[in-house]
């Protein structure tokens, strides 16, 4: 699925997957403000009203539209110490790796080191 | 095995030209992702919730020595170092980039493997008995004419849209191993009660899923040289009327059930007589030459008992509960197939590392006449292996972990990858096989418990085939956690069934407990060397249902 669906309650942070590596990426506001990729999740923007959540959608729907990321939605997230978690439990599995491997994903701390963009 | 000959080697490697171009064409922008997902689909390729999943195809689940080495080697490079053994016989990769997609298809193609027909509304690679060719209740193998429907069916111009995916499934044994009634179509090799001539038994619209069938016989017995234009003329009545409008009811088995068994039948039967029989079914030497690559091995002449094997049992008792517990009897005097479990206790049904993978291709280049399958409860099996040296393959299994003595097993748990993978997923299956195998770890617990199939399904797709396991464990959501729903009564052999639901779900936590109460009610009911699944049909549900409901009123 590759389009936007219906808009979950707020917060809400962006997520997708990169086009070229398939691993999950989220939005992040830059320093100077503008949005672009990160894959750690405690890094993510969270979107608190309607106007910066519409923003994540447009900005999803350029990065969609210019083969930058694939399966890009929001998700509603609890905002904790350790930065915004997804509410459902399938986004939180997205957002850490496979359960039963913690030496794999997000969890283990894959491409998070690095800080690469998408 | 088969060989490729000239058209298949070019077949292949024009695919993975194609879809070289595919990608490049994706990364450049020229295809958007709903152009480019039905391509990547076709070549395998799934997006999952971590990563993209490379879907290999291991017809009939054969492989050589060469091939899992190139397996371990894709899964070094360019995976995690492991792969995942799945229900219909195949290798996933849980990890690949897309970048790097058309250099695996490479390295594929380089030992005669690909990933068509792993994925799409086609007919899907064919699934045999795991034990072919060397079964002792067999009346043939069955990997011939598995091998002559993949070359019909592959990019077949009449089937490449059909209405659903198709699977087709292949046995020449008594005993069902390959779960061939729930399959779309179900081929069973049988020997014509008067003549003796062979045959085909052919069921249709068996299948899991959302709406789980047992097949249906529509043919008792079809000549063999009638086999392609029989398939041919079920595949066109399934193609014209099968339905379109609603995914959810596109499988055969909708069809067969919307119209009646009857109907269908008289619907093939009518399609059939139209047929130009001569222009579709198989040249014999065609199948003559097919059958050429499947001629047994030059077995050795060999005693039916071996002396070392009893002495090594005798000196060592784990090696002797192995032995007891994974080899099969085989058709050839003082030879066996052995199973390699790929369920240790705690980890994850059906993954290997690329290190196993190598041992395990050492051991049957060593062997087992360079050949070893894949089988539909993910586990690896070496066919042709003589007796004298089982000893020596047990003390290189374990020190790779790959000793565990659990074949049809309480352990021996089907899992599909669920949601810690899988983006369809609606709950996480690993981790509820894992808990159970911790639970009943104790080898000795196990024996006595006997043959017991669990599968899981992390969603209502049943790629873990929980409607037909003897306890069948279905991952759902329910308000927001995931819940277990369990059935029981499941068969998938010849005598197959659909599993009934004990009683409302279960929180993951509840499962092992849950899967002790039916196997106390079990062992406090059944009679002296019942196995679990007959004492179910004898006493029926209730009191298994009994002891479910104390458990999940306290877990409500």
């Amino acid at each position: 699925m590759a389009v936007l669906v219906k808009r979950p309650p707020l917060p809400a942070i962006l997520l997708a997957n990169d086009l070229l590596d398939g691993d999950v990426v989220f939005a992040i506001a830059g320093a100077d403000g503008r949005l672009g990729w990160t894959r750690d999740p405690g890094l993510a923007i969270v979107a608190t009203d309607d106007a910066a959540a519409e923003r994540l959608e447009g900005f999803a729907a350029t990065a969609l539209a210019t083969h930058q990321v694939v399966d890009a939605y929001l998700v509603d997230v609890d905002l904790t110490a350790a930065g915004p978690v997804p509410r459902h439990f399938r986004e939180r599995f997205k957002t850490l790796g496979p359960s039963n491997r913690p030496d794999l994903g997000k969890q283990a701390g894959e491409g998070i080191a690095t800080g690469r963009s998408a | 095995m088969y060989r490729y000959d000239e058209f298949d080697e070019r077949f292949v490697r024009e695919r993975v030209a194609q879809f070289r171009d595919q990608v490049a064409r994706r990364l450049d922008g020229s295809l958007t992702e709903d152009e480019f997902k039905p391509l990547r689909l076709k070549n395998g390729v799934y997006l999952q919730l971590h990563a993209y999943m490379l879907r290999i195809a291991v017809p009939y689940g054969t492989l050589s020595s060469r091939q899992l080495r190139q397996l371990a080697l894709i899964g070094e490079r360019y995976d995690r170092g492991y792969g995942h053994f799945t229900t219909r016989q195949n290798l996933q990769f849980n990890w690949p980039k897309l970048r790097d997609v058309p250099a695996i298809l490479e390295l594929l193609a380089d030992v005669e493997m690909h990933c068509i027909q792993t994925s799409g509304n086609c007919i899907r690679n064919v699934t045999a008995d795991h034990f072919a060719g060397v079964a002792q209740d067999e009346i043939e193998d069955p990997r011939p004419v598995c091998e002559l429907i993949r070359q019909w069916s592959t990019a077949h111009p009449e089937f490449s849209y059909l209405p659903r995916k198709f699977k087709i499934a292949i046995t020449g044994a008594q005993h069902d191993r390959a779960v061939i009634k729930a399959h779309d179509i179900g081929i069973r090799i049988v020997r014509h009660t008067e003549s003796g001539e062979v045959g085909y038994e052919i069921s249709v619209g068996g299948g899991l899923g959302r709406t789980p069938m047992i097949g249906k016989a529509v043919r008792d017995f079809l000549p063999r040289a009638d086999l392609l234009a029989y398939l041919e003329a079920v595949m066109r009545v399934y193609n014209l009327e099968g339905r379109r409008d609603n995914k959810y009811k596109a499988r055969v088995k909708i069809l067969v059930h919307e119209i009646g068994t009857e109907e269908f039948r008289r619907r093939v039967e009518a399609e059939f007589a139209l047929l130009d029989g001569p222009s579709v079914n198989a040249d014999p030497e065609e199948l003559a030459r097919i059958a050429s690559y499947f001629t047994p091995p030059a077995y050795e002449t060999l005693p039916q008992d071996s002396a070392a094997l009893a002495a090594a049992k005798a000196a060592n008792p784990e090696f002797a509960r192995w032995v007891d517990t994974n080899l099969t009897p085989h058709r050839v005097p003082g030879y066996t197939a052995v199973t390699i479990s790929l369920k240790p206790v705690g980890l994850a049904p059906g993954d290997a590392t690329s290190e196993q993978m190598r041992l395990v291709a050492d051991l049957a280049e060593r062997f087992s006449f360079d050949e070893l399958r894949v089988t539909h409860a993910q586990n690896l099996v070496l066919p042709h292996v003589r007796q004298d040296d089982l000893f020596a393959i047990w003390q290189a299994l374990v020190p790779v972990g790959l000793a565990t003595a659990n074949l049809g097993l309480i352990t021996d748990i089907i899992a599909c990858p669920g949601l810690d993978y899988c983006a369809l997923a609606t709950a996480r299956s690993i981790p509820i096989a894992q808990a159970i195998s911790q639970r009943f770890a104790d080898a000795q617990r196990q024996a006595a418990i006997g043959e017991l199939n669990i599968k899981i399904s992390g969603c209502i797709n049943a790629c873990g085939h929980h409607h037909v396991g003897h306890i069948g464990i279905l991952g759902l959501e329910k308000r927001g956690i995931e819940s277990y729903q369990i059935t029981l009564g499941g068969d998938a052999t010849e005598n197959a069934a659909i599993g009934e639901i004990l009683g409302p779900g279960l929180p993951a936590e509840a499962v092992p407990d849950a899967i002790e109460r039916i196997v106390s009610v079990y062992e406090s009911e059944r009679d002296a060397g019942e196995r679990f699944i007959d004492t179910v049909k004898r006493v029926g549900l209730v009191p298994f249902k009994a002891a479910f409901r104390e458990l999940a009123d306290a877990a409500a």
